[in-house]
């Protein structure tokens, strides 16, 4: 009876321990991190920037994240539509149907 | 090629930035054709390219919108978008996508929200996939019995056109006069359903503008690009204030996409409506099937059945856009000789 009190006891404190929430957290799926913070050791220059705005100041980040991709957007089909100008194709009409 | 791999200054990801490039290339170009963002290929690629899964949906988001820009300003000077239809479906989507996501939370304190999705996923797919072949088939059948070459095959937006219900609506891009109720109706429903399923739309958002409102192919696509754009800085806005954009590899991704997306679009410049329409339909069949692979937990062949449909979509496309472009330089050169 007392091997069998001990095993019980062995049994619980492992569980306690941590055994089986390790085991049940094995078996979900990973998790994400809730926070991120941007490692800024080793960049410098475009990416130090945008590192140190990404952990200081999350609005001000995202706005200038869209503010380039509009302006990258923008100017990347301007120079597009001057590239195909220049090879000769007209891209003032479509004249294929349904 | 390890020589080429950078770290990403805020996710921390090492990636060679040529794939990113080569994945921008190919949405682009599909996007730009089809008229869609393409989350539906960039999030897995990201992801399988080692993004945490939000930062892949942030950045592709963010690059979806940017995108976007180029394919909508070239499809608009080709007077391919209505504004106002745009303006209205998008409105009314997004009252559906938060209602649709309300019923994602619902079903996923059963337990049953993965399961549920994925197959109702299927079902619209193939649904989609069926209807744009039976058009195309019918079509096909009424060009050769001498039938009216304009006419579509399938014409339940005449039938819906008749719901006369004020106020009117006169979209003149997509030379449609209805019901102020049918664009704002079928925004809801295409709102409805991706925010149950969890994608950006364009995938549900072309057909139902071709076959429910009644718009040429053409001005389908070009509409749908300008409400991703819309929705893109959306979600790239919320995305950016939860800190899951990698700025970075949007700037990447968006020198790929440039390239890209103008292919997409001058192609459909060379590439009838219908055929747009088929290779959609073929597009939609192919992502039908590995959503059904993942679903039976094959994640790599679903991996592999969409990465070997965009490659072959790319191509074809591009074929198509050099060939007409060819083409078309000839016919110049020609009609400017001296005879």
């Amino acid at each position: 009876m007392r091997v069998r009190g001990r095993l019980r006891t062995l049994v619980a404190g492992l569980a306690a321990g941590g055994w089986f929430p390790a085991l049940a957290a094995a078996a979900g799926e990973k998790q994400e991190k809730l926070v991120h913070v941007a490692d800024t050791r080793g960049l410098s220059g475009f990416n130090l920037y945008f590192a140190d705005l990404y952990n200081t100041n999350r609005l001000l980040f995202t706005l200038e994240t869209i503010a380039i991709t509009i302006v990258m957007g923008a100017t990347l089909g301007f120079v597009m539509d001057k590239l195909v100008g220049m090879i000769g194709l007209d891209l003032s009409k479509r004249d294929v149907k349904e | 090629m390890d020589f080429l791999t950078i770290t990403l200054p805020i996710s921390g990801v090492a990636i060679n930035p040529l794939l990113l490039v080569l994945l921008g290339v190919a949405v682009g170009v599909l996007g730009g054709f089809f008229g869609m963002g393409g989350a539906w290929m960039v999030t897995p690629a990201l992801n399988i390219f080692g993004f945490p899964m939000p930062f892949a949906v942030g950045t592709d988001l963010c690059h979806m919108a940017g995108k976007s820009i180029i394919s909508t300003r070239r499809h608009a000077k080709f007077g391919n978008v209505d504004v106002k239809l745009g303006l209205i479906m998008l409105s009314f989507d997004v009252v559906g996508i938060e209602i649709g996501a309300r019923a994602v939370m619902l079903l996923e304190r059963f337990g049953l929200a993965g399961l549920v999705i994925r197959w109702v996923y299927v079902v619209f797919l193939a649904l989609i996939g069926s209807l744009i072949f039976y058009d195309f088939i019918k079509k096909r059948q009424m060009d050769k019995s001498g039938g009216d070459q304009s006419k579509s095959a399938i014409t339940w937006h005449e039938t819906l056109h008749k719901i006369k219900i004020p106020p009117m609506v006169n979209l003149p891009m997509a030379g449609v006069q209805c019901s102020l109720w049918l664009p704002a109706t079928v925004g809801f429903m295409v709102g409805l359903l991706a925010g149950f399923l969890g994608i950006g739309g364009g995938l549900l958002m072309m057909p139902a503008l071709v076959y429910l409102i009644g718009c040429p192919t053409y001005v389908a696509v070009g509409t749908d690009l300008f409400t991703i754009m819309l929705a893109g800085f959306y979600g790239a806005f919320t995305y950016g204030m939860k800190g899951r954009i990698e700025l970075l590899a949007v700037v990447i991704m968006l020198a790929g996409a440039a390239p890209g997306a103008m292919i997409g679009t001058i192609a459909t410049k060379y590439i009838r409506g219908y055929g747009i329409r088929l290779m959609f339909g073929a597009t939609v069949v192919c992502a039908m099937v590995s959503v059904i692979l993942k679903q039976m937990g094959q994640g790599g062949a679903a991996s592999w059945v969409i990465m070997t449909a965009v490659t072959l979509m790319t191509a074809i496309v591009a074929i198509g856009m050099f060939k007409g472009a060819a083409r078309e330089l000839r016919e110049r050169r020609l009609s400017h000789e001296p005879r």
